[in-house]
C-alpha cells in the first residue's frame, strides 16, 4: 500500500495513494497509524483524495485511528473525500464522527 | 429481447482478488440494458456489496478450510440483479446477528449493515459445499 507521510508542527498527514481502501490493504494503514501513536504522534490528517472506493474494513481502520488518537488527547481528521467515498461515510453515519475537510490545508488549519 | 446475464467466477481465497471481482460487478452494472436509475451509483454499490461479501467469505467463513476458494455468481434476469457469494465454511445465522447501531463507533460490524442497506434483500443459507450469501436488487424503477 502506498502511503505518503508528511509531518509539520507535530501534525502528521497520511496521504493514501491508492484507489481502494478495503479489506486487502486497510490493515497496513492501521499498522502505520499504530506506529505513529507509539511515537506519541496523535494529531493526524488522513488525506483520501486518491481513494475512489472504501469498504467497511477501510472505514474500520479509520475508526480505529480516530479512537486511538482521541484516547491520547489527539485527533484524526479526514480530507479529500470523493463523492462516492463520502456517501459511504453518510450511509454508516461516520460523517458525524469524523471532522471532514475539503483539503489538507483546511484540515491542518483546524488543529 | 429479454436480457439474461450469467457470470460465474472462482478465485483463490485471497483479498487481492476483491478489486478484480468488484470491477467486474461494476462493469455488469454499467452494461445492463434499460436501467433508468443512477447507473454509476448502482455500479459503485455492486462493487461495495461484492467486496463486503467476498471479504466475509475470505477472512471469516473460509478461514479454517483446506485449500479454499471463493465462488461468485452475478446474474441479471427479468430486471432483477442477483449476486451470490459461495463459501466453504460452517455458516452462521445471519438473522441472529445483533442489529448494527449506525451511531456506534465500533471498528467492525458494518459489513452486513452496508449490504442490507444497498440491496433489497439478503439471505445466507446452506449450499452444496458450504454456505451462500444471496443478495437481490430490483432494477425496475
Amino acid at each position: 500500500m502506498e502511503l505518503i507521510l508528511d509531518e509539520k508542527n507535530g501534525i502528521v498527514t497520511i496521504t493514501v495513494e491508492e484507489e481502494r481502501l478495503d479489506a486487502h490493504n486497510s490493515g497496513e494503514l492501521k499498522t502505520r497509524m499504530t506506529s505513529l501513536f507509539e511515537d506519541e504522534k496523535s494529531n493526524i490528517i488522513v488525506n483520501l483524495k486518491a481513494v475512489r472506493f472504501v469498504d467497511s474494513s477501510g472505514l474500520g481502520a479509520l475508526v480505529s485511528g480516530f479512537k486511538n488518537a482521541s484516547a491520547r488527547n489527539g485527533n484524526l481528521k479526514l480530507c479529500g473525500l470523493q463523492p462516492q467515498v463520502k456517501s459511504m461515510f453518510e450511509l454508516t453515519r461516520l460523517h458525524r464522527v469524523f471532522e471532514i475537510f475539503t483539503d489538507s490545508e483546511e484540515a491542518f488549519s483546524s488543529f | 429481447m429479454r436480457e439474461r446475464i450469467d457470470i460465474d467466477i472462482k478465485v483463490p481465497n485471497q483479498t487481492r482478488y476483491l478489486s478484480l471481482i468488484g470491477k467486474i460487478g461494476e462493469d455488469v452494472a454499467r452494461t445492463i440494458k434499460r436501467f433508468d436509475g443512477d447507473r454509476e451509483k448502482l455500479a459503485y454499490n455492486v462493487n461495495v456489496v461484492l467486496t463486503e461479501a467476498m471479504a466475509n467469505a475470505i477472512l471469516h467463513a473460509n478461514r479454517d478450510t483446506l485449500d479454499p476458494e471463493v465462488h461468485v455468481r452475478i446474474s441479471v434476469l427479468n430486471r432483477v440483479l442477483t449476486i451470490e457469494v459461495f463459501d466453504q465454511g460452517q455458516g452462521f445465522d445471519i438473522d441472529a446477528l445483533p442489529a448494527h447501531n449506525p451511531d456506534s463507533c465500533h471498528e467492525s460490524g458494518r459489513g452486513i449493515y452496508i449490504m442490507r442497506s444497498l440491496m433489497d434483500r439478503i439471505s445466507y443459507k446452506k449450499s452444496k459445499n458450504g454456505y451462500v450469501l444471496v443478495m437481490v436488487k430490483s432494477l425496475s424503477s
